[in-house]
């Protein structure tokens, strides 16, 4: 049973920290644009280096 | 080399939109914008633009990179569901105007961001909810961990245990109730003080009454709470009023889109001759204002000098532009494609036709969402019986002699086990089936309530051009005219965008036309090989005749006897298919088109809809629907244009497709990908079954009532059955909506 006043502690605090981040995530403005965070992973972020260069 | 090529191209890089028309000067020169810029925390100074024609991905990293490439810019952040850029920069080389001109000359159009305080608070009321969702479904989770621990645990577990998980709920319970219920609270606060009731004020009694007498409970050490029945409740509510907030959101967005089409500046030529730029809304009736190519209309104007063509698919919804001159009315919103025009204006910025289309659409959508879903019906009828049953068990507990504990523990079980848990779930368990379904099938539904008016709808009105047809022209006797007389008249038509010239465009070989010049309304004309070329309406038949659906062309070369080139608007492959299946379906159609009445007439006997009417403006197409909606047909409006959209508002469904314009697919309820017509009534058939399955789940939730109902009532339910007949009827609930995932 003692594991009990250790466990329950822990998996709240890790609930809570779940909690925290979300509100983060809300905050910074993570769910304002749904459409386009989905697409956003498409775009390739690596440009060339030289202008010239071919793949 | 994706990137450098795309800057090159003008518009979304898909390829799958229509090439946007360059608006030269966008802004005009002085147009104030410094009003709209404001400081940053940094000391750097930002803008919020409105930016018209971002569809997808690639146009977000177009712009994004296009901007951020700016001398000085430090941030370039497009948002592609409110189609607003943010962008902060320092230095004096950028400006807003640099940033409305690049976005220009990539193919976007711009207008300050202006969000009306409705739509500010309403953005700031869903993160609110959302917020308060993750409390009350990390209250939800936690809670009911130590609860199932308690129910299972039962006689084994020694109540000192107990009273320890009880204690620990009510931390993890009172605060997440405290926080997650303001919503609740709040409506329901309001709603009493004006002397009203609404669905709030039961809601924020029975979290009230379960979390008082759970406390009270916990602190006597007694074994029942109801902690987890209380934020239970709350979570799934809030899943409900997400949702909602989300939708309302949405409803002002075609208007908003509409509204930045507008033009922000117009220029005026002053009765000394000189010329003035002033923003659009200073433009007055009776103005003069000069109109140059490339350039959207600002107000409703009459042409006073001057001949071109008008792009006037705003207003009609067709592609082929029309030749304009003086004494002609042309509308806000509609572009001017080939030659500088004055006019004198007639309308002024707020009451031109670009803004009362705005106003129909935004009447259109506030009416639609006054729907009153089904799931609200039945909540309406369901939240009086229920409270006025609790009552009547405490009252009845205390007639017959009981104490006051457990007539209050028997009326909140009443409470309790009626939580609308399978009444919540049997309306939008079904519709999250039937729309992935649809999904599947390529057809996208915006709203869950769209599926149950779609099943409902017993009149299909179409649009013609861009809906039924595929509003691009295809050349029809390619047979009769030799291969050589083909290339020249394509390359000539390789060199302009007009929609009869681009049907050609496939045709184009390696033949190379110098000095091509276009002529607005007859056409154009160029060298090949030495030889003058014309290609176009024939001069001395005037105007090519569209009396039939077909449109002709004449070639010349070199004065001799013109070849003809019939191109004709085809009828989308599975639109006559479309229509056989609907009156299957025991659905009427109907076609109403701003094209000529005599061509609306040949499509509608082409394709045997036996109701249509051509000429239609949007108001009229509008004022049609509401005909139709007080008919009693629940009309079903289709259409892909600018001049759809009121109808599509005000329609008691609407249906847009794929590559139709942005406007009308925010003012629709549902998308046919692929501009597949046929996906149509398959989604009326879904829709149906959806409903079937809907009013079957609701019979169920009130028969499981009808049984679970009396044993509450007379004190039969502990916790543990609460329970079990709770997710039970969940589950039975979701079973059944998961059927139509089978047929």
């Amino acid at each position: 049973m003692i594991a009990l006043f250790w466990l329950i502690p822990i998996a709240l605090i890790l609930g809570l920290l779940g909690l925290v981040a979300f509100f983060w995530s809300v905050k910074s403005g993570q769910f304002d644009d749904e459409t386009g965070n989905a697409l956003r992973i498409l775009i390739d972020e690596d440009e060339p280096l030289f202008e010239d260069a071919k793949d | 080399m994706g990137v450098a090529i795309a800057h090159k191209n003008t518009g979304c890089p898909s390829g799958l939109q229509p090439v946007p028309i360059e608006e030269l000067d966008p802004l005009g020169h002085k147009v104030d914008l410094s009003s709209y810029v404001t400081p940053t925390k940094h000391g750097s100074q930002q803008i919020d633009l409105i930016v018209q024609g971002a569809h997808c991905g690639g146009c977000l990293a177009k712009i994004e990179r296009g901007v951020g490439a700016l001398p000085g810019v430090s941030t370039a952040r497009m948002n592609l569901s409110s189609l607003k850029l943010h962008t902060e920069w320092s230095g004096g080389e950028t400006g807003p105007k640099t940033i409305i001109q690049t976005l220009s000359d990539m193919g976007y159009g711009a207008a300050p961001y202006e969000i009306s305080a409705s739509q500010n608070q309403s953005q700031t009321e869903l993160k609110s909810l959302l917020r308060a969702l993750a409390v009350a479904g990390f209250a939800a989770m936690n809670v009911m961990l130590l609860s199932i621990a308690v129910w299972s645990g039962g006689s084994e577990m020694p109540s000192s245990t107990h009273t320890i998980f009880h204690w620990i709920s009510a931390m993890i319970a009172l605060p997440a109730v405290a926080y997650a219920g303001q919503p609740f609270f709040r409506s329901a606060w309001t709603a009493l003080k004006n002397k009203r009731t609404n669905m709030d004020v039961p809601i924020s009694l029975a979290v009230f009454l379960a979390c008082g007498l759970s406390l009270y409970e916990t602190v006597k050490g007694n074994p029942d709470t109801y902690f987890d029945a209380a934020v239970m409740l709350l979570f799934l509510l809030l899943i409900g009023r997400y949702l909602d907030a989300k939708l309302r959101l949405k409803t002002g967005e075609a208007a908003q889109r509409l509204a930045a089409m507008q033009t922000t500046s117009a220029t005026r030529i002053n009765p000394d001759g000189s010329l003035e730029t002033i923003p659009t809304r200073q433009v007055l009736p009776n103005d003069t204002l000069l109109i140059p190519s490339g350039q959207r209309i600002p107000v409703d104007g009459l042409i006073l000098t001057g001949n071109s063509e008008i792009d006037t698919h705003i207003a009609t919804g067709e592609t082929v532009p029309t030749l304009s001159g003086p004494d002609d009315v042309i509308y806000a919103g509609m572009t001017n494609l080939t030659a500088p025009l004055t006019i004198k204006a007639i309308s002024a910025h707020s009451d031109s036709f670009l803004s009362e289309i705005t106003k129909l659409v935004e009447l259109g959508e506030q009416s639609k969402s006054n729907f009153t879903k089904i799931a609200d019906r039945a909540a309406r009828a369901y939240v009086p019986i229920v409270h006025s049953l609790a009552i009547m068990t405490f009252l009845g507990w205390l007639l017959v002699g009981a104490d006051l504990r457990p007539a209050a523990l028997n009326a909140i079980a009443v409470l309790i086990i009626t939580c609308p848990c399978a009444l919540g779930l049997a309306v939008p368990a079904v519709q999250i089936v039937a729309s992935g379904r649809l999904f599947k099938q390529g057809v996208l539904i915006k709203s869950g309530d769209a599926l149950e008016r779609l099943a409902k709808t017993r009149r299909v009105i179409f649009d013609k051009t861009g809906t039924l047809t595929t509003g691009c022209f295809t050349l029809d006797n390619a047979a009769e005219i030799s291969g050589e007389n083909i290339n020249l008249a394509a390359a000539l038509s390789i060199n302009s965008r007009h929609p009869i010239a681009k049907a050609l465009h496939p045709y184009a070989g390696n033949i190379e036309a110098q000095d091509v010049s276009e002529v607005p309304g007859v056409g154009l004309r160029g060298l090949i090989n030495g030889h003058v070329v014309t290609f176009g309406a024939r001069q001395e038949l005037g105007r090519s005749s569209t009396t039939s659906r077909t449109t002709e062309s004449w070639l010349q070369i070199d004065g001799q006897t013109p070849v003809s080139f019939r191109f004709s608007d085809t009828p989308r492959k599975d639109a006559k298919e479309t229509i056989k299946e609907l009156k299957k379906l025991g659905i009427a159609s109907e076609m109403l088109s701003g094209d000529k009445t005599s061509v609306t007439q040949a499509l509608a006997q082409d394709l045997g809809i036996e109701r249509y009417k051509g000429d239609v403006t949007p108001k009229i197409k509008q004022c049609i629907i509401n005909q139709r909606l007080h008919e009693g047909v629940h009309p079903l409006m289709v259409g892909d244009g600018i001049n759809d959209a009121p109808a599509l508002a005000a329609a008691y469904a609407s249906a847009s497709l794929a590559t139709a314009s942005d406007v009308s697919r925010s003012a629709a309820d549902i998308i046919l990908q692929g501009d597949r017509l046929s996906h149509l009534p398959k989604a009326i058939q879904v829709a149906r079954r959806a409903q079937k399955r809907v009013v079957e789940n609701l019979g169920f939730a009130i028969l499981y009532n009808l049984i679970a109902v009396p044993l509450a009532v007379f004190g039969f339910v502990n916790p543990l059955i609460a329970a079990l007949a709770m997710s039970g009827s969940s589950l039975i609930v979701t079973l059944n909506a998961l059927r139509m995932l089978r047929s």
